[in-house]
Formats: C-alpha cells, structure tokens, sequence
C-alpha cells in the first residue's frame, strides 16, 4: 500500500486505532469460546472439549431466571427512559430557546461518579432512608415503606435516571432535524396539534428513540453495580451471576459460557428490535 | 384580543425531570456536612470533620494516585489513537472506513461486565498479571469512542485550503501538521484530554476485573460502600469528586465550543 494515496493514508492513520479495538474484541472472544468448552476443577482447568457448560446454562432454572430477568428489566429500563426523556427532548427542540443550557444541565449530573449516583438511590430508597424519613417527618406516613429498595423496580429507577441523557441526547437530535416546514404544511392542510404530532413528529424522530433504545438496552442487560446495590435477591441479574462464576465460584468455563450466551442473548434481542422498529417506521410512513 | 395564557406543562416538566436527575447528586454533598453518620431527616448539626479525615487515610491517598496515573496514561494514549483515526474518517476516502468507524464505537454497545471477563481471561492467558497495566489497557478500549467522535467533530470544519497553502509555502507534511493543523484542532484535543481521563477516572467494572491488588478510586469506593461506618466520609470524599469532574467537563465544554469556534472563523 502507497503511503501517498488516500487509501493509504487513510488506512495508516485508522489503523492503530482500528487494530486496537479490533484485537482486544477478536482475541478475548476467542480465548472466552476456548474456555466455554473447557472445564475447571477449582484451580485446575481441564482442557478437554466438552458441551457441559452450554448444557448446564441451557438447562439450570438460575440461569434462565437471572437471564429472563436481565432481558425483562432491560426492556423495563429502555421503555421507561425514551418514555421520560421524550417530553425533554421535545421541549428542548421545539419549545426554548436556551437548548445548549438545557444540554448542559441534563449532562452533568452523569458525569458525576456512576457508582456513586447508584449509592445514593439506596440511600434515598432504603427502610432508613431519606425518602421515608422525609415522608415520616411530614406525616404522610406512618411506618417506612418497604417497597421502594431490594427489587426491581429500584433497579428500573436507578438505572432509568442513570441512562436518561442516552435517551435524550438522540432524540433531540433527530427531533432538532426536522424540516419545520413540514410541520407549518400539516397545519396548514389541517391536521389538529395532536394529528401532527402522530403524523409527522413522532415518526420522524423514530431514528432517534431506535438510537437511544439500542444503547440503553445493551449494556443494561449487563449492568453489574445497579443490581448488586439497589437490587437485592429479586433484583439480581445475569452480570452478577457471571461476576460470582470469575470471584468467588472461580468456575472461569461456566462464566465464560455465560458471557457468551448473555452477548447472543443481548445480540438477538436488539436485532430482533431494529427489525421491527424499522418495519413500523415504514408502516407509519 | 390577547391569547388565553396557558400554564406551560413541557416547561414544568423539565423542571421536575432536572429535580429527578440531581436528586441522588446533590444529596452526597447535603449530607456530607451533615453532623452524624445516618443519611436521613431531619439533618443533625454541621460540620467539616468528614472532610478533614479524607487527608490521613493512605489506602485512599493511594488508590486516588492510582486513578489519575491510569487515568492520565489513558487520556494520553486514546485521544493520540483517536487523533489519527479521526483524521482519516474526516479527510480521507478509503476503502475500509466505514468498518473501522463501525469498530472503533464498537466499545460503546458491549455490556461491560463482557468486556471486563474477557479481558480478564485473555490477559491472564497471555501471563499479564492484573495490575495498573492491565486496567488502562482496558481503559483505553472504553475511552476511545469518546476520544474519536471529539476529534471528529473537532476534524469536521477544519478548512482544507489552508494546509494547502502551507504546501504551497514550501511546509513539509509534519511541519504542516505542528504548525497548522495542531494549533487549529488543540482545544478538541484538549476536550477529549479531559473526557476520556472523565470516563477513565469513573470507570468501575473493568477496574473490579482488571486491578488485582492496586485498586483504582471507584474500586476503593466499591470496597469502603458496605461499612455503614464508613459513609460520611464516602460522601465526603463522593462530593470532592462531583465537584472536580464539574470543573473538569465545564474546561473541557469551554475548549470544545473554543474549537468549533475557531473552526469556524478560519473557514
């Protein structure tokens, strides 16, 4: 390849980058299948091929509980982010004019410590928490709520707060796109607001919750820190299971095994996602 | 006629949505003065203690050291690889680049605790113990993205003509680049100096998985989060660091509109 060319100068200055990422995403699969087919004896790994773990994640009821569940709140977490951060998106785009303030108050509460914000929705949740002491203090209860910490639905909480820019951002984006002329003509041909909005707007900002979907879907299904704090046993999921099997369990092929199978399971979901999305994109076009 | 005026409901429901998001943030400096070690109402007395006991403990000296090493090792080595890549993606038409672009965001959308097992298995087969080491190796993989979609837009209206001109005058292609073309995209380099040192420094899964016995600061906080007689000074310590990556993305938001700006006046 000739370093004058474009081609070549192209490819010589994407290229470390490129190999990087690509190297550390090749290499660590390939040795995670190796292990996915080997087995372990608490220190000693034998390396002898074996369809045993795929056998013991496909068939043990924990794993497809602890996956079933990881989908479950994933889904739970996307559907109620967009659904919040939709009106914000739309007002930002639409209806002020200080849009960089607005972008830049939603953005910085996520780039203070993750793992911090998580603690602290436990300490606003817990059975001492603030959010009871605050309720008792005002008289609107008598005993502290039980329901708020340790399930799922602190888990969706804490991590619809924790994704929200990841919605918004998008669908600002894709709504700040749209030619507003084509908003004056729905007027002008009749449609009522609401007519408009149904008709032009939300399908034009599909794009945008496709986008934001996607990237809060996927790693949330592999959220570590949320369910260990804020879950409790009935929030736990499929990344705290893997954690055990690479810690404490040391069982590397059976973690190995489900790493994989949580990445074919996330992979699925989420074509499975763009597929429809996009037919009913088309459809309301 | 005057219009009937209608109470804003978007507007009031941005406020409360903003009151949401800094709801847990701004709760760890609330509570960090606060004289007592339970974090609920009604608040006890005021006080600084928890803050003046930060400085005597070592193990948080040294994880703090280790954050800003890998840290800054980071920041350096992903906005240099983020440099050159984004330079292609915006200047140079070649087969091959929308796959590279494609692979470089890729780091984006793998589930964390994925990308820290594997590494963790492939490093470990590769003899490298966890250490330091291993977590930037790691970090560098995450920051990336960030590092290439700053310089992109960095890269995005940066006016050709005028390393042509410096051509013309006789500059070679690196005086080119130190002369012309780093002094115009420096503050993006600087903005993605600062996020990816953001992302590096807050990152806690990879460090679980990668640090072996130098804990990073997230992986110090993980560890000191389950002793209730702790807290106060995890609260302290959380409200020092929201306040220094504040200052940290507010630098880094002055140099990214600094470099679009410049961008666009020399156009």
């Amino acid at each position: 390849m000739h370093l004058r060319t474009e081609a070549g100068k192209g490819l010589a200055l994407s290229a470390p980058a490129s190999l990087y990422v690509g190297l550390l995403v090749a290499a660590p699969l390939g040795i995670l299948v190796a292990y996915s087919f080997w087995t372990q004896t608490y220190v000693e790994v034998d390396r002898t091929l074996t369809w045993a773990n795929y056998l013991e994640a496909a068939t043990d009821p924990l794993v497809r509980h602890l996956m079933l569940r990881s989908i479950a709140i994933a889904g739970a977490v996307t559907a109620a982010t967009v659904a919040l951060a939709y009106p914000i998106a739309y007002f930002i785009a639409f209806r002020t004019r200080k849009k960089t303030l607005w972008l830049l108050l939603i953005t910085i509460p996520f780039w203070s410590s993750y793992l911090l914000r998580v603690f602290s929705w436990k300490l606003i949740l817990g059975f001492n928490g603030v959010m009871n002491s605050a309720l008792l203090s005002l008289g609107l209860i008598d005993e502290p709520l039980t329901f708020l910490l340790y399930n799922e639905f602190a888990v969706v909480l804490t991590l619809a707060h924790a994704w929200a820019p990841f919605a918004i951002l998008p669908i600002y984006v894709s709504l700040q796109k749209i030619d507003r002329a084509l908003l004056e003509a729905a007027t002008d041909l009749g449609c009522s607001k609401l007519e408009r909005f149904c008709r032009v707007t939300l399908p034009l900002s599909v794009p945008g919750i496709i986008a934001g979907s996607l990237i809060i879907f996927i790693p949330t299904v592999g959220d570590y820190v949320t369910p260990s704090l804020v879950g409790g046993s009935q929030g736990k999921m499929v990344a705290n299971l893997i954690q055990v099997q690479f810690g404490p369990a040391n069982n590397w092929p059976l973690g190995a095994t489900l790493s994989l199978a949580a990445m074919a399971a996330v992979g699925c979901v989420a074509l499975l996602f763009v597929i429809l999305a996009t037919a009913l994109g088309r459809r309301i076009r | 006629m005057s219009k009937p005026v209608r109470f804003p409901w978007l507007l009031a429901y941005a406020v409360a949505y903003l009151a949401f998001l800094y709801l847990p943030v701004l709760l760890l400096p609330l509570f960090s003065f606060n004289d007592g070690t339970i974090v609920a109402f009604p608040m006890k007395g005021f006080t600084l203690k928890w803050y003046a006991q930060l400085g005597a403990q070592d193990t948080l000296l040294q994880a703090m050291a280790n954050s800003l090493i890998v840290g800054a090792v980071t920041a350096l080595v992903a906005t240099s690889l983020g440099l050159f890549a984004a330079r292609a993606y915006v200047r140079y038409r070649f087969k091959g680049r929308e796959l590279s672009e494609g692979l470089v965001m890729l780091p984006l959308v793998i589930p964390g605790i994925i990308v820290a097992s594997s590494m963790l298995v492939l490093f470990i087969s590769l003899g490298l113990k966890p250490s330091l080491t291993t977590v930037i190796l790691g970090h560098v993989f995450v920051a990336l993205p960030f590092a290439v979609s700053i310089m992109k837009s960095a890269f995005d209206d940066f006016d050709q003509s005028l390393e042509e001109a410096a051509f013309d005058l006789g500059e070679s292609v690196i005086g080119t680049f130190r002369r012309v073309t780093l002094p115009i995209v420096a503050p993006g380099i600087v903005a993605s100096l600062l996020v990816t040192f953001t992302v590096s420094f807050d990152e806690f899964v990879l460090a679980f998985f990668l640090s072996g016995n130098q804990p990073t600061l997230p992986v110090y906080i993980w560890s000191q989060i389950r002793f209730p007689a702790k807290l106060p000074n995890t609260l302290a310590l959380g409200s020092l660091l929201l306040l220094a990556s504040v200052l940290l993305l507010l630098t880094a938001e002055y140099f990214r509109r600094r470099s679009t700006k410049s961008a666009a006046t020399s156009a």
